[in-house]
């Protein structure tokens, strides 16, 4: 069975609505890691030995975040910058993620058709996120294409965010229970509440 | 005791004008002082007075200085200067004397007398030379250190000297030294029919002055006894130096009386030196042993600064005597002879000097500091000259000879540094062929109070590997500090002397963290005037000592508690359920508006006004609080809004408006 760890990063969550729904699935699911990174480096003096420890212990390192001017939150950034060690993660030596997935969960403000060549962002996301899966590759991990919501900001006017959140839910237990196809996930752009890939039972 | 008070004013005012003038001509206040006391000695004449006792009274001014350089020089520093002391020291003596005899011999005197002499002449002024090597601060450089070996092992010759010097004189040896003392006298007759007051006035009375030992309790002793005394006598200073400083001190600072300590240090000395007298060693020596054996102590500063201003007045005075003591119509009378003989002397010393410093590898502008600092005759040739006489070595009427010779060459001292200072040294760094001067400091940080606040700055600072000089006025917090192997030093660290004495003039930075307020503000202001090259970070009890602060000078000032308030105040909020970065950034606020508060009342302080009768402080305190309540209780969402400012979103209404206009949606908010 594989072992998931959910990194969450929200620096306001006063004033989240997707994201919070998101978490909530993580935090009360069983048999998975939740970790709030906002709440356990508000300084962000972030423990490397121990950070290095939980990636060790799990299988698949999940990052779940608002997507912020085509990035991540900041802490992430300082995250990556500190835990992910030469020596540990990649160059010599470094293969201790080898074989891991490395999986993101984002909420995007845009709507799906703005992701795209002839949309306002002139991208399509998957391009926002390859330093995360350049990242992984580096750290011989494999990259999981991304669960996620667009439109978030009217998402839940839209009423939205409840299904996204259960599928959220579905997925993350999916993984724990080694039911979530990711071969044919693999093949996928970008993974929605209505294209989550699950293994048939057998 | 009206006389008392006559002569000390008289010393005083002489020493009050001319030392300043003599600074300002760029003379430096050696030579000040000599020209006060030549100055003086017509007066001095007229009223009577025994300069020679005066004398050697003031050479416990020299005996301080050497405690004072013992303090400085860990007992690390001296073993490693010990080829240099015997060495260097050795061979000056030795060579010198050796080829003064000769001369001496050359010139027709008898062998006993000019081996007396030869030692006499040997010898250099430990305090001329140690109080402008000070003075120019060139004690660290090479030359000042090769020169502090010389004059040390001088000090430690004398006592052998002193003990020789009667075995010249012995019955077999006395008709020969009569004979020479004839001829000599015959020579000067006529000169000095009439000035044949000098030694015999004070020979007998002073003879080894503060040097000899007319006190002692070694005398009749025999020879192992007194080897056992001595080395018992020096035992006492190293181990009761070692031992019986910290509680006596300590037991001393328990009065918090400044006075208390000064008097203290003060009888530390002055017992050493009674303790070296009665066994007959040199209480320079012995003082100067006990200085090394508390420059590792805590207390070291202290000390420096408590017997700092009694060795400088005594060697003010005594520098004044020596210049005074010059006896004018007998140097009027042997005008050339003497002139010529001082020049020589001189000349003779200072060619011996720079070849051992070729030898010894004191190279540059250094081997002329040290060539022409030590020329000079000393001090101590004045002692060991009434003790030739007393002892019948000399005679008298060649002896006064000798010492307007020594007195004259100790004259031309102060001249010989300034030709140093202006001609050679300047020639010296213009052609390069010397090395830079070493920088001995590199920049400590000077911490003032080590309670919890001083002690944890200390700690971080000692970490990371920088220099730090703690001073403390709390004999249980340098027991704590000693216990943790931290050293501290004793001291009030708002005294200006204290603070020169921990190095404020080479420091980098001065932490303020006493407890007392208006200590700290006054050292702030004391510092920042004076020494501004040195960053100041200032703890404040409170608000208003911050503005205190501010306008004497300090511009980086910690509040106390103001830091470790805010974190508890952000623990309470994570444990009332607050998420705890929302927590940091709410405290994070609460910190930019409580300065920001801070910086708008520093307007309005007044020191005179006591807070709550400053009308206009009031009436903004209360619109500033009124304000903050505004925002917590009333418009809620406008402190939540900017407490939040990046992360807000767009509201739903902005989100479809923009959308319908075709706008793109920010980026940078999401939910």
């Amino acid at each position: 069975m594989p072992r998931l760890i959910v990194y969450h990063a929200h620096p306001a969550q006063l004033l989240s609505k997707a994201n919070k729904a998101l978490a909530l699935q993580a935090k009360v699911m069983d048999g998975t890691t939740y970790v709030d990174l906002y709440a356990e480096y508000p300084r962000f003096d972030i423990d490397i030995e121990k950070e290095q420890q939980r990636l060790t212990d799990h299988d698949v390192i999940l990052f779940q975040f608002p997507l912020f001017w085509y990035s991540t939150p900041s802490i992430i950034k300082e995250w990556l910058d500190l835990v992910l060690e030469h020596g540990f993660a990649y160059g010599s030596g470094g293969t201790q993620l080898a074989g891991k997935r490395m999986m993101l969960a984002v909420t995007a403000a845009g709507p799906e058709a703005a992701y795209s060549t002839d949309g306002y962002q002139n991208f399509p996301l998957r391009t926002f996120l390859t330093p995360m899966e350049q990242t992984a590759n580096l750290c011989k991990m494999e990259f999981v294409p991304p669960y996620v919501l667009y439109g978030a900001l009217k998402a839940a006017e839209d009423g939205r965010i409840a299904s996204h959140a259960e599928t959220y839910g579905t997925l993350l237990e999916a993984i724990r229970d080694d039911q979530f196809d990711f071969d044919t996930a693999a093949g996928m752009d970008v993974l929605t509440s209505d294209t989550l890939p699950l293994r048939q039972e057998a | 005791m009206d006389g008392f008070l006559l002569l000390s004013f008289v010393f005083l005012g002489a020493m009050i004008i001319a030392v300043p003038l003599a600074s300002k001509l760029g003379l430096g206040s050696v030579l000040g002082f000599l020209i006060a006391g030549i100055a003086l000695s017509p007066l001095l004449q007229t009223l009577g007075v025994d300069i020679i006792s005066i004398q050697h009274f003031a050479e416990f001014g020299v005996v301080m200085m050497l405690f004072l350089v013992g303090l400085e020089l860990e007992p690390k520093m001296l073993w490693d200067m010990r080829a240099r002391l015997l060495g260097l020291g050795g061979l000056q003596v030795g060579v010198t004397a050796v080829l003064v005899t000769a001369i001496s011999m050359a010139l027709g005197i008898s062998w006993s007398v000019a081996v007396a002499i030869g030692l006499v002449l040997s010898l250099s002024s430990t305090a001329i030379v140690l109080q402008t090597l000070n003075e120019k601060g060139l004690m660290k450089s090479d030359g000042g250190q090769s020169s502090f070996s010389v004059l040390l092992f001088q000090d430690i010759a004398v006592i052998p000297m002193l003990a020789f010097i009667p075995l010249l004189a012995l019955p077999e040896l006395a008709d020969i030294a009569h004979g020479a003392a004839d001829t000599a006298h015959g020579a000067t007759d006529t000169a000095h029919a009439d000035a044949s007051h000098g030694s015999d006035d004070h020979g007998d009375d002073h003879g080894g002055g503060d040097h000899g030992g007319s006190m002692s309790l070694v005398d009749g002793m025999a020879g192992w006894m007194r080897a056992l005394v001595t080395i018992g006598a020096i035992g006492a200073v190293v181990v009761g130096g070692t031992l019986l400083t910290r509680p006596v001190f300590r037991y001393v600072a328990v009065a918090k009386l400044r006075e208390l300590f000064t008097a203290a240090a003060l009888a530390a000395v002055v017992g050493i030196a009674l303790l070296m007298t009665l066994v007959g060693l040199s209480p320079a020596l012995g003082t100067f042993l006990a200085g090394v054996v508390l420059a590792n102590s805590e207390y070291r500063h202290e000390l420096e600064s408590d017997i700092e201003p009694f060795k400088g007045l005594l060697l003010g005075l005594f520098f004044i005597t020596v210049g005074a003591g010059i006896d004018f119509e007998l140097l009027i009378a042997n005008i050339g002879n003497v002139v010529l003989l001082t020049v020589g002397l001189i000349a003779l010393k200072a060619g011996v000097l720079l070849v051992l410093a070729r030898i010894f590898g004191v190279t540059g502008s250094d081997k002329w500091l040290f060539a022409l600092g030590l020329a000079q005759a000393g001090e101590f040739g004045f002692v060991l000259l009434s003790f030739t006489v007393a002892n019948n070595v000399i005679p008298g009427p060649l002896a006064d000879q000798l010492l307007l010779v020594v007195a004259l060459s100790m004259l031309l001292t102060p001249g010989l540094f300034i030709l140093y200072d202006r001609v050679i040294a300047p020639r010296m760094f213009n052609a390069g062929d010397s090395e830079a001067d070493e920088i001995t400091k590199d920049g400590s940080v000077i911490i003032a109070g080590h309670g919890r606040f001083g002690g944890i700055v200390n700690r971080m600072l000692l970490q990371v590997g920088y220099k730090t000089v703690v001073l403390d006025y709390s004999s249980a917090q340098l027991d704590m500090l000693r216990t943790f192997g931290v050293t501290a030093f004793f001291g009030d660290a708002t005294r200006p002397d204290l603070l020169h004495a921990a190095g404020i003039e080479h420091a980098r930075m001065l932490v303020v963290a006493i407890d007392d307020r208006e200590q700290a503000t006054a050292l702030v202001h004391y510092v920042h005037h004076n020494y501004p090259h040195v960053h100041i970070v200032a703890r404040a009890v409170h608000r208003d000592h911050v503005y205190e602060l501010y306008s004497a000078g300090c511009r980086d000032i910690i509040r106390d508690t103001f830091d470790s308030s805010v974190r508890a105040g952000r623990s309470a909020f994570e444990a009332l359920g607050m998420h705890p970065y929302e927590a940091e950034r709410r405290s994070r606020d609460f910190v930019q508006n409580d300065r920001r508060a801070l910086a708008d009342l520093a307007s309005l302080y007044d020191p005179d006004i006591p807070n709550y009768e400053n009308k206009p402080y009031v009436a903004r305190v209360k619109e500033l609080t009124e304000e903050q309540e505004r925002m917590m209780r009333g418009e809620q969402s406008a402190f939540t809004s900017r407490v939040n400012r990046g992360w807000n979103p767009p509201s739903l209404g902005d989100v479809v408006a923009e959308e319908a206009a075709g706008k793109e949606t920010d980026p940078r908010r999401t939910t």
